[in-house]
């Protein structure tokens, strides 16, 4: 009889399906797999250690390249943790803004989620209809900071600008047609709100439409339902959160539990799953961007209402408006200061962690007082789920590996760090 | 419940459970809404394990492990005392020995996350510098796992009873442990690839380290609790 052994795959980390640089080691037993291995740190870029190395607005940029497909989110984890440790707060509207934007990337994230997800199980038309959404929410971002992804839009005490009057409108171009311009232009008459209300108005129908394509989909549903599996308890011995947990049917949002900026004056719902396998994490997800949806509508009609300061008013931690730069030698001052030597925070540690659209992402700070962070901790939603990639994947068949990772929703920017 | 509401209670039971029948040696310390709880480092599986499995504190998730390196604690590339005389330096200059280390060099620090009551802990433990080792919790989280990996890794802080405790953001055959405050921000290495030996080759960083914006520590006033002013020389040195 012929001797019967184990395989051992290497899957990635050049794989279409690996959603980045991840390594895998299986070891199969025919189809089947008996272990899995993920190899990470192919993009340590060592974030922490240089933030310990500049002033503390200089980091702000590398929030953003962390988790790449939810950027502000970062920030406001990261800008957050300063403020706690500087014991200062950003005026209402800055708030109102920083929830907006937050639950505008919870619905980027999630649309690219979606969209490879689908994808890496078989379905692309779905990927080239969440594209076309993420272009629009990718110009709001333009919008309010000038850079499509990496904005550094929020800073401590507030964000960088008020929304502008004015969305972005698309010029006439070489080719295309006076008409095909119009059409473009189409939601972009007003201000950046008005669009982002159009958009809102638009989405639910839109949501419906990946829906229709993907919930009831025999193929979708045979290769998700009854896939990963993981039970409460599991997923709280796991460090799950986001999704991942609630998809287990734990209901827990630090929004709701834990809310910070002004989650607690705007009305949502928690979505949860009871099976806690692929096909109800893809049900939360779907779930929450509508209720994003919902959190954008909400701020909408109050940053309409509500004009006012969106920084906090203490140049020793914000820079003074320019035009008192050019008059005032107390502004210039300030100013030179802090673009050079920055801000120092008081001695002591925090812990910020907010919900971002993979589960918690928090910023641990350790400061000696100094311009500088003394230590930076990076808690990743995303490392502590792919931590779990073995537990979920054993006993599974190689297919459903690219399923598990695609449910996972993992990017390569926060766990390598 | 308000936040301090669940903060209270959450104080009152580990003075209880762990300060008083448990560990005498530990402490507890609130600040800015967030309690840390100091462990020496041989008693720390006994308290964790209380921690995690005493329903009433309930912390069945550990969100976060992660080390610290206090070598360098509060060094400053610009003394801001004498700065109103003299001027400031460029800061550059790297070869300053690390100042000696508080009493341990290193701590290992965890956060934790109870569900069931919404509440959170940090525990911390310190560790000297000659042989950092501490007890592994992956038995009691399992989440535990990749970070202590993470820490050894960039740490080199040992623990013991992990049941694979490799490295795991570093490249294969990495050596040192990048975290460490003595181990450069550029890097030991640089890697090309050699035409003539057709593969990768390591070779000595070339790059010399520089510094854009020095480090200071100012006692500044605004942070101060107490209220006092700085004296008015200082403030002009801050203008």
């Amino acid at each position: 009889m012929a001797e019967i052994r184990n395989f051992t795959i290497n899957f990635g980390p050049q794989h279409p399906a690996a959603h980045g640089v991840l390594r895998l080691v299986l070891e199969m037993d025919g189809e089947v797999i008996e272990r899995a291995d993920p190899h990470v740190g192919l993009l340590h870029r060592g974030t922490e250690k240089l933030a310990e190395a500049k002033p503390w607005n200089q980091s702000i940029g590398y929030m953003d390249r962390l988790d790449y497909v939810s950027m502000m989110c970062n920030e406001h984890g990261y800008v957050g943790a300063i403020e706690k440790l500087l014991g200062i707060e950003p005026p209402i509207r800055a708030q109102y803004i920083r929830v907006m934007f937050d639950e505008i990337t919870r619905i980027l994230n999630h649309l690219l989620w979606l969209g490879s997800h689908a994808l890496d199980v078989g379905a692309m038309t779905v990927f080239l209809y969440c594209f076309r959404e993420r272009e629009d929410l990718m110009d709001c971002y333009e919008a309010v900071s000038g850079a499509r992804m990496h904005a550094t839009y929020y800073r401590p005490g507030g964000v960088y600008r008020d929304l502008p009057d004015q969305m972005t409108r698309y010029e006439k171009e070489h080719l295309g047609s006076e008409k095909e311009l119009l059409y473009r232009n189409r939601a972009r008459g007003g201000s950046l709100l008005d669009f982002i209300e159009d958009f809102t108005e638009r989405f639910p129908k839109l949501v419906d439409e990946y829906e229709t394509l993907l919930t009831d989909n025999r193929i979708w549903k045979q290769r998700l339902v009854g896939i990963g599996v993981v039970p409460p308890e599991r997923a709280r011995q796991l460090g799950f959160t986001g999704p991942m947990l609630r998809g287990s049917g734990i209901a827990w949002d630090l929004r709701k539990k834990q809310p910070y900026a002004v989650y607690d004056q705007v009305d949502f719902d928690i979505p949860v799953g009871t099976n806690g396998d692929c096909y109800d994490r893809y049900l939360v997800r779907i779930e929450e961007m509508r209720q994003s949806n919902r959190i954008i509508r909400q701020c909408v009609e109050w940053l309409r209402n509500n004009p006012g300061p969106v920084m906090i008013d203490d140049y020793k931690i914000a820079p003074p408006p320019r035009a008192k730069m050019k008059e005032e030698m107390e502004a210039l001052i300030h100013h030179f200061k802090l673009f050079t030597e920055g801000y120092t925070t008081p001695e002591g540690e925090v812990y910020f962690a907010v919900e971002a659209p993979k589960g918690e992402f928090g910023c641990y700070i350790v400061s000696d007082g100094a311009n500088k962070p003394y230590r930076l901790k990076i808690r990743a939603p995303g490392f502590a789920h792919l931590a779990a990639m073995d537990e979920m994947a054993r006993g599974h068949m190689l297919a459903d590996v690219v399923a598990i990772i695609g449910t996972m929703d993992i990017v390569f920017g926060e766990i390598d760090r | 419940m308000s936040l301090e509401e669940r903060l209270d209670d959450l104080e009152e039971l580990i003075e209880e459970h762990i300060l008083d029948e448990l560990c005498e040696e530990c402490s507890l310390n609130r600040e800015r809404n967030e309690l840390t709880l100091t462990v020496p480092r041989d008693q720390l599986l006994e308290v964790m394990t209380v921690l995690r499995r005493k329903a009433a504190l309930g912390f069945d998730q550990c969100t976060d492990v992660c080390g610290v390196d206090y070598s360098a604690w509060k060094r400053s590339e610009w003394e801001v005392e004498s700065a109103s005389n003299t001027g400031f330096s460029r800061g550059a200059e790297r070869d300053e020995p690390l100042r000696p280390a508080p009493e341990s060099r290193f701590a290992v620090v965890y956060h934790l996350l109870s569900i069931s009551n919404n509440w959170r802990l940090r525990v911390k433990t310190f560790l000297d510098d000659d042989f950092p080792a501490v007890d592994s919790v992956v038995g009691l989280w399992k989440s535990a796992d990749w970070f202590e990996r993470e820490a050894f890794d960039l740490f080199g802080i040992l623990f013991k009873g992990h049941p694979d405790l490799r490295r795991i953001l570093t490249d294969y055959g990495f050596v040192g442990h990048p975290f460490r405050k003595d181990f450069p921000l550029i890097g030991q290495v640089e890697m090309r690839y050699d035409e003539e030996l057709g593969r990768v080759v390591y070779e000595p960083v070339s790059i010399e380290p520089r510094v854009n914006t020095p480090r200071v520590v100012r006692d500044d006033c605004r942070y101060n609790p107490d209220g006092i002013q700085p004296p008015a020389q200082e403030e002009a040195a801050d203008g």
